[in-house]
């Protein structure tokens, strides 16, 4: 079979036994637990149905991970210049952080509520803390692996501080950076989401998609809450195929990464 | 009439912190226009000898000038090209040779015109737009002497750079960096596992002996330049290509540990 369209037959019929299987187990339940499942064609149904109320929690989430992400960019580049720049630092500060990025976070959500107050505040402030760490690490790991040869050019011609770090290690670090970004792409809206959930707030617009889920959730409105789960997922991708575009972009003439595999 | 120096070793020593002897008070002086050859058995400091003149390690006695002046402040006057070819490989190969002059702070403008100029001098000028790693290991190493280039330096210090190529690539580059100093014209310390290449490029040999690294012998090279595929197969330059041999396995000879 050509392969292009094997790759795209097997997963459709991969998918297309997985929603037998789903309607299958759905009807083989006791009709009064059959709510417990909602059917694929339910959960569209929901879309339909709560449309508002999922495009404007959906906009929330999408608000807190963006700026979430973006505060945990620009800090983590921030302290992985400092962190690469002196080993002193460097040195004495790194277990820690290592032992920060094991943290569960999520732990600390309820003070964090009372610390900023829910609703986007804590949800900015949790992404920030989920997608920080994978960010630090990778960027300053890029930071101190520059090629020891270049580094070695750069001083024969007797290039300022500056002009190292900018013109060398920061380009060096890039694979490292978007490797980093990768990870906190796929956390930050899970993390909004889970933010959202123990700090969202109805005040202001509504709160998020984890605020939607616990109303859902005490409603009994199943399908729904389904289809916010769908909702987070579209927006997970969203949000890595934006840092896969940027990487591509960033890295693909040069990179190996990127080597085609016909040369 | 000889011209003044343009490199001044005198008594040279060097030892990285307690460590032995790398280099024994080496004299060596180099004129404008000398071609001098670095050879000698590994781990005789030959590296060493190169990054001290560079001013890329500190000296443990004597001294070293270039151009009149300490290495530091004649560093605009020198340019050195590693066994590697250390091109960033993010950088197209018109931009890799403009960054000595980038780092320089000279303009975008000029940098492409002289990144251009070099890139045609070294054949080139055809591959500017290309990446590093679309290029062969010949051709990368072309790019790193055309980055040397850029700068018009008045030195020229090549460690090893053909090391790493096969013997056809070899020697066409031998032939092309001589023909490239038909235009520019540059002092130039090689080092060189290979006799032949030191014979074929130089006017000058150094032999080096090893613990402590020191000056064993100086053979002058008498062809006339230019040379060429012709001047390889002179029996002139065979019977030279002998000799350095035979000086050189007895001077690696003298440096091995006796065996019982
Ligand atoms: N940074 C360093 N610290 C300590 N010792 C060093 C350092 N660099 C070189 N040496 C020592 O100095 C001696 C000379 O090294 P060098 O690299 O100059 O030799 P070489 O003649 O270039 O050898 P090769 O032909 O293998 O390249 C070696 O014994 C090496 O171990
Ligand atoms: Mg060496």
């Amino acid at each position: 079979m050509n392969p292009r369209l094997k790759s795209i037959l097997l997963p459709a019929a991969a998918g297309a036994l997985f929603i037998a299987v789903w309607y299958a187990i759905r009807f083989a339940m006791a009709e009064e637990m059959q709510f417990l499942l909602p059917t694929p064609g339910e959960i569209l149904g929901a879309f339909r149905e709560n449309g508002d109320s999922l495009a404007r929690a959906t906009l929330n989430t999408t608000e807190g991970a963006l700026l979430g992400f973006a505060a945990a960019i620009l800090v983590s580049m921030g302290l992985a210049l400092a962190l690469s720049l002196s080993s002193l630092v460097r040195v004495s500060l790194y277990p820690y952080l290592m032992m920060l990025q094991m943290t569960p976070v999520i732990i600390f959500a309820p003070i964090l509520v009372l610390w900023v107050g829910a609703g986007l505040k804590s949800v900015v402030v949790i992404t920030f803390l989920i997608c920080f760490f994978p960010l630090v690490v990778n960027t300053t790991q890029g930071l101190i692996s520059t090629d020891r040869n270049l580094v070695e050019l750069f001083r024969m011609y007797r290039a300022n501080k500056a002009q190292e770090i900018f013109l060398l290690r920061v380009p060096s670090a890039l694979p490292y950076f978007f490797t980093g970004l990768r990870i906190a792409a796929t956390l930050a809206p899970i993390g909004a989401l889970v933010g959202d959930y123990t700090a969202g707030s109805s005040a202001g617009d509504g709160g998020g998609l984890g605020f939607q889920a616990i109303i859902y959730s005490s409603q009994a409105k199943y399908p729904a809450l389904f289809a916010t789960a769908a909702v987070t997922c579209v927006l997970g991708f969203i949000f890595v195929a934006i840092v896969l575009s940027l990487s591509w972009l960033a890295l693909h003439h040069w990179h190996d990464s990127y080597e085609r595999a016909d040369r | 009439m000889p011209t003044p120096p343009l490199v001044e070793l005198r008594d040279v020593t060097k030892r990285f912190g307690a460590g032995p002897v790398v280099l024994d008070r080496i004299n060596l002086t180099a004129g404008e226009g000398d071609f001098v050859s670095l050879i000698g058995p590994s781990g005789c400091g030959k590296s060493t000898l190169l990054r001290l003149i560079a001013g890329l390690t500190p000296l443990t006695d004597g001294g070293v000038t270039v151009c009149h002046q300490t290495p530091d402040q004649a560093a605009a006057e020198l340019a050195f090209v590693f066994q590697e070819p250390t091109l960033l490989p993010w950088l197209t190969v018109t931009h890799n040779v403009g960054v000595p002059l980038q780092l320089r702070g000279i303009g975008r403008e000029q940098r492409l015109a002289i990144s251009r100029r070099v890139l045609e001098l070294v054949r080139l000028g055809d591959r500017g737009a290309a990446y590093p790693r679309q290029l062969s290991g010949g051709q990368k190493m072309r790019v790193s002497i055309a980055r040397a280039l850029s700068l018009s330096p008045k030195l020229l210090l090549l460690d090893e750079p053909f090391g790493a190529l096969d013997e056809m690539t070899r020697e066409h580059l031998n032939e092309e960096l001589l023909a490239i100093r038909e235009h520019q014209a540059w002092t130039a310390f090689f080092v060189t596992h290979s006799v032949a290449e030191a014979v074929f490029l130089s006017n000058r040999i150094v032999v080096m002996a090893a613990k402590p690294g020191r000056i064993h012998a100086e053979i002058a090279v008498p062809f006339a330049y230019p040379r060429t595929e012709a001047t390889r197969l002179s029996r002139e330059y065979l019977d030279l290509v002998a000799e350095v041999s035979r000086l050189l396995r007895s001077v690696e000879e003298a440096s091995q540990p006796v065996h019982a």
